[in-house]
């Protein structure tokens, strides 16, 4: 276990191994750790963005949906409200045509039946007249007994 | 345990290196180059360091030419746990931004624990299969080829991977502080007077320089005491098998404790050196 020339041998082969090891060994396996890290750091980085992002999306999802029933809720409220008015109108109308319908109707058979009463009126007037007529045309004078005729008339 | 060795012969057997010189009537191996002093290479020390360093270079290489940035392989997780290991205790420790520094952490923390794995190998496997092939192969004694696998047992490896760290230290300490700085802090501290200069660099050169001695001795300390108590283990005959289990386990802690120490350290003594006081 002197001290010899193996020194020097294993000086140099020292030297070479830490160089080798510097130049070949290091940088390159170095550099392949570091880059993983990286791309590992970035993608829980976006991983975690993704995770808030689908959280506010999932929220506002919800916020819409909520608005959405409440929304479609107030046009079904609406609608009903609207149908009922509607019926209720129509109801109304119809109510109220009817009565116009009812009242014109009974308004012409009035009219008819007036017509009808002044012509029967008349016709009786005339039959009664020319009834009169016959039975007097020997001893009355048409003209002189037509103040009698009238009064006649219009008692009918 | 060889039957044909004395203990001690076994355990000097086991704890000597394989190595080879240049003498003048060629290369030798062994005990010839006892007498060759410096110029002695631990082959078994190079071989198993720098084939270990190799497969470390190379699984960690063809990982990352494969890095792929979105879903990783298992094999790529595995390397990049590794990876964010080593950075992490980097990051915590060293403030400065250096391209080297961890690079080197990973170097020294994975070359350092498989070397030190190697101590998990049953001590007898290596030597035997080199000796074999030491003797079918080259019709060498067997006694006479060596292997000590574990490459952190030769102070040799340690002090080199200290040295190199001391250099670095030197290098951040000169950067971060220019020369003037870094010998202001050599020289007027921990006593900042003219007059105490002499103290003061002793005092500091003591500390500067016992950071290389530590971490070399540490890790060549608890290595090979460790190796040495699986050899003592491996002679005791039949009941060495529990106890080789024991020490086994708990050199799972062992091994990776030593080589994240050396790293930590590293890292720790590189921080120091290029922060202004």
């Amino acid at each position: 276990m002197n001290i010899n020339a193996t020194l020097i041998g294993q000086l140099i082969a020292f030297t070479v191994f830490v160089w080798f090891c510097m130049k070949f060994v290091w940088p390159p396996l170095m550099e392949a750790i570091e880059k993983r890290q990286k791309d590992i750091a970035d993608g829980l980085a976006n991983a975690e963005r993704g995770q808030k992002e689908l959280e506010l999306a999932q929220a506002k999802a919800t916020e819409q949906l909520r608005e959405a029933k409440t929304q479609a809720a107030e046009i079904i409220e609406q609608a009903k409200k609207r149908a009922s008015q509607i019926v209720d109108e129509e109801t109304q109308r119809g109510h109220a045509e009817r009565e116009k319908i009812i009242a014109q109707g009974e308004s012409e058979i009035e009219a008819e039946r007036n017509r009808v009463k002044e012509d029967l009126r008349k016709q009786v007037a005339a039959l009664a007249v020319s009834g009169a007529e016959k039975i007097l045309a020997r001893e009355i004078d048409a003209a002189a007994q037509s103040d009698i005729v009238e009064k006649l008339v219009a008692e009918l | 345990m060889a039957s044909e060795y004395t203990t001690s012969e076994y355990i000097k057997h086991h704890l000597t290196n394989a190595s080879m010189c240049n003498t003048d009537s060629g290369i030798a191996f062994n005990e010839a180059c006892a007498d060759a002093g410096f110029w002695t290479w631990h082959i078994d020390t190079l071989a198993w360091s720098i084939g270990l360093g190799i497969l470390f270079l190379w699984f960690f290489r063809s990982v990352a030419k494969k890095a792929a940035t979105g879903v990783p392989t298992k094999t790529q997780a595995f390397v990049e746990m590794i990876i964010d290991f080593v950075n992490d205790n980097v990051t915590s420790t060293f403030h400065g931004k250096s391209a080297l520094i961890a690079p080197l952490a990973l170097t020294i923390f994975v070359w350092v624990l498989l070397m030190n794995l190697m101590d998990l190998v049953p001590v007898d496997v290596l030597p035997t299969i080199a000796g074999l092939i030491g003797q079918h192969g080259f019709g060498m004694d067997p006694h006479d080829v060596y292997m000590k696998a574990v490459p952190t047992t030769d102070l040799n490896l340690t002090f080199a991977l200290a040295i190199g760290v001391f250099a670095l230290i030197i290098f951040y300490s000169i950067k971060m502080k220019g020369v003037g700085g870094f010998m202001k802090e050599l020289t007027m501290q921990p006593f900042g007077h003219w007059a105490f200069i002499p103290v003061n660099f002793i005092l500091e050169s003591v500390t500067l320089l016992a950071r290389p001695l530590s971490l070399a001795l540490r890790l060549f300390g608890n290595l090979y005491a460790s190796e040495l108590i699986f050899i003592l283990i491996a002679t005791i005959g039949y009941f060495q098998l529990p106890l080789h289990f024991m020490w086994a386990v708990f050199h799972i802690l062992v091994l990776p404790l030593q080589a994240f120490i050396f790293m930590m350290l590293t890292i720790v003594y590189l921080s120091l050196a290029s922060e202004d006081h």
